[in-house]
């Protein structure tokens, strides 16, 4: 068994053994991850654009075109919540407050969603952690 | 003794009132601008965009603004001649939202003069509105100061037909990124109805028109635009005092385009973001607004509140009155001829918050 081991290690480390195969797509496969992640950003629209709370009221009201959010700046010191958070936290923060709702699981789809339609709105903006 | 109207006293006084009335417009002048307008305040309310959930339900939030500022503006002193209402007092035109807005507003122990926005009218093409709150158009004079109301939010009769329910059509509206939104505009209608009103008056008298969108364009993507601006502007310009005052952007933001001054007023509801924070696509922001102290949602009243305005020689000098915020003055400077911020104008003496991005 450790002789398999070390043979397999030094074929490996020699790269006698092709592991780029894994790692090569093509421009169908770009494409496709594109219209994956667009379907995503699409549904973020549509849930920044309806009432995830109690109240009729929804993300857009306050942030057009998902703007006056930031994302490129999380985690950052966030005042109402007293630490250090990342964007999600926030999101739910609005969710609870302003929305008068329940806050999404953070690995929640529609979590994810709404952080792909916030972040493609930014798109371009250089990442600034920690700014105000 | 009360003189008699007789027969022969009535033909003349009608005759007189003919001979007038057949003048062109342009030579009836009211001599009222002639003399200096006196000063005096008056208080401006606007875009509270008052939500029905269901039953009698309403969003706490956006009712505690208008509340605030009603209260605060009964315990005014000197008292305001008048308050003004920016449009929007509902957020989906419905008769709810625009009862119950009617109801708080009956709280305020002062006359109000109303402004329709494009939230009050998309449902039903401003039928409650006018028959229950106030004309749409109109002018008055007070105290040697001609004012206009006009509405600004109309749209292309394409886009109004276009929708399945006047609900799909209110809603599409209501959203202020909507892609697939109209462009605001005051229309020919009202424009030579504007024309005909400004005949009478003396191009030394102060003007001060009241609309619900900016009559200049700042970022087409929101409606921060009316499209005809540009018409309603021609027919201002030859005035030498003229202000614009609107709603609709729910921020501090302020302009000057040749005689005219342009002033936004606050929401009592929500802060919007300015445009420059929306980076995919360009905006023409004006230059010379000072930008709000930029909104921490922890307080429910950061960035919004009221203004209490100073009529003070023909000229609007606005004291924002914000609830979370340290309050703002605006006031016009006759040497640079543009309206500047009291304490933020220049450029070393602004604070952090008001940098957006």
């Amino acid at each position: 068994m450790k002789k398999i081991i070390v043979l397999l290690s030094l074929i490996i480390l020699t790269g006698s053994y092709n592991l780029a195969i894994s790692d090569e797509f093509t421009k169908e496969d770009l494409e496709k991850w594109n219209k994956e992640f667009m379907a995503v950003v699409k549904e973020g629209d549509k849930l920044f654009h309806s009432a995830l709370g109690k109240n009729k009221v929804s993300c857009d009201m306050c942030h057009p075109n998902a703007s006056n959010t930031h994302p490129e700046t999380y985690p950052k010191f966030q005042k109402q919540i007293g630490k250090v958070v990342a964007l999600r936290d926030m999101i739910n923060w609005c969710i609870q407050n302003p929305l008068e709702g329940d806050p999404l699981k953070l690995d929640d789809p529609k979590m994810i969603a709404l952080e792909a339609y916030i972040t493609y709105e930014r798109k371009g903006k250089p990442l600034a952690p920690g700014k105000h | 003794m009360k003189k008699k109207v007789t027969r022969r006293r009535f033909i003349k006084a009608g005759a007189a009132a003919a001979a007038v009335a057949s003048l062109p417009l342009g030579l009836v002048e009211f001599s009222w601008g002639k003399s200096s307008p006196k000063n005096f305040t008056f208080a401006y309310i606007s875009d509270s965009h008052l939500t029905h959930i269901k039953g009698k339900e309403f969003v706490r939030n956006f009712d505690k603004g208008l509340k605030r500022a009603v209260m605060e503006c009964n315990f005014m002193s000197p008292r305001p001649d008048f308050v003004v209402y920016g449009g929007d007092l509902a957020q989906l035109g419905k008769r709810e939202e625009l009862e119950h807005g009617l109801e708080i507003m009956s709280g305020l122990r002062h006359p109000v003069k109303w402004v329709i926005g494009e939230h009050d009218y998309y449902l039903d093409l401003g039928k409650f509105w006018e028959n229950k709150i106030s004309k749409t158009t109109y002018s008055f004079d007070h105290k040697g100061v001609h004012f206009v109301v006009v509405n600004s939010i109309l749209t292309y009769d394409a886009w109004i037909k276009r929708w399945k329910s006047p609900e799909e059509r209110m809603s599409n509206m209501a959203r202020l990124d909507n892609p697939n939104g109209s462009p605001f505009m005051v229309g020919d209608e009202q424009i030579s109805w504007l024309k005909k009103d400004l005949a009478r008056v003396s191009k030394d008298t102060p003007v001060v028109v009241m609309s619900h969108s900016p009559l200049y364009k700042i970022f087409k993507p929101w409606n921060f635009w009316t499209d005809d601006a540009e018409k309603v502007q021609a027919l201002l310009q030859p005035f030498e005092k003229v202000t614009v005052l609107h709603g609709h952007v729910h921020q501090i933001l302020y302009n000057q385009i040749g005689n005219i001054t342009f002033q936004a007023m606050m929401s009592t509801a929500w802060p919007w973001p300015y445009p420059v924070s929306y980076i995919q696509k360009p905006n023409q922001i004006p230059k010379i607004t000072v930008f709000m102290n930029r909104a921490d949602p922890f307080h429910e009243r950061d960035a919004t509140g009221w203004s209490i305005l100073d009529l003070e020689n023909g000229r609007v000098t606005n004291h924002y009155k914000l609830w979370e915020n340290k309050d703002r003055v605006l006031r016009y400077d006759e040497k640079l001829g543009y309206p500047v911020d009291s304490e933020y104008q220049s450029p070393e003496k602004r604070i952090p918050p008001q940098k957006h991005y």
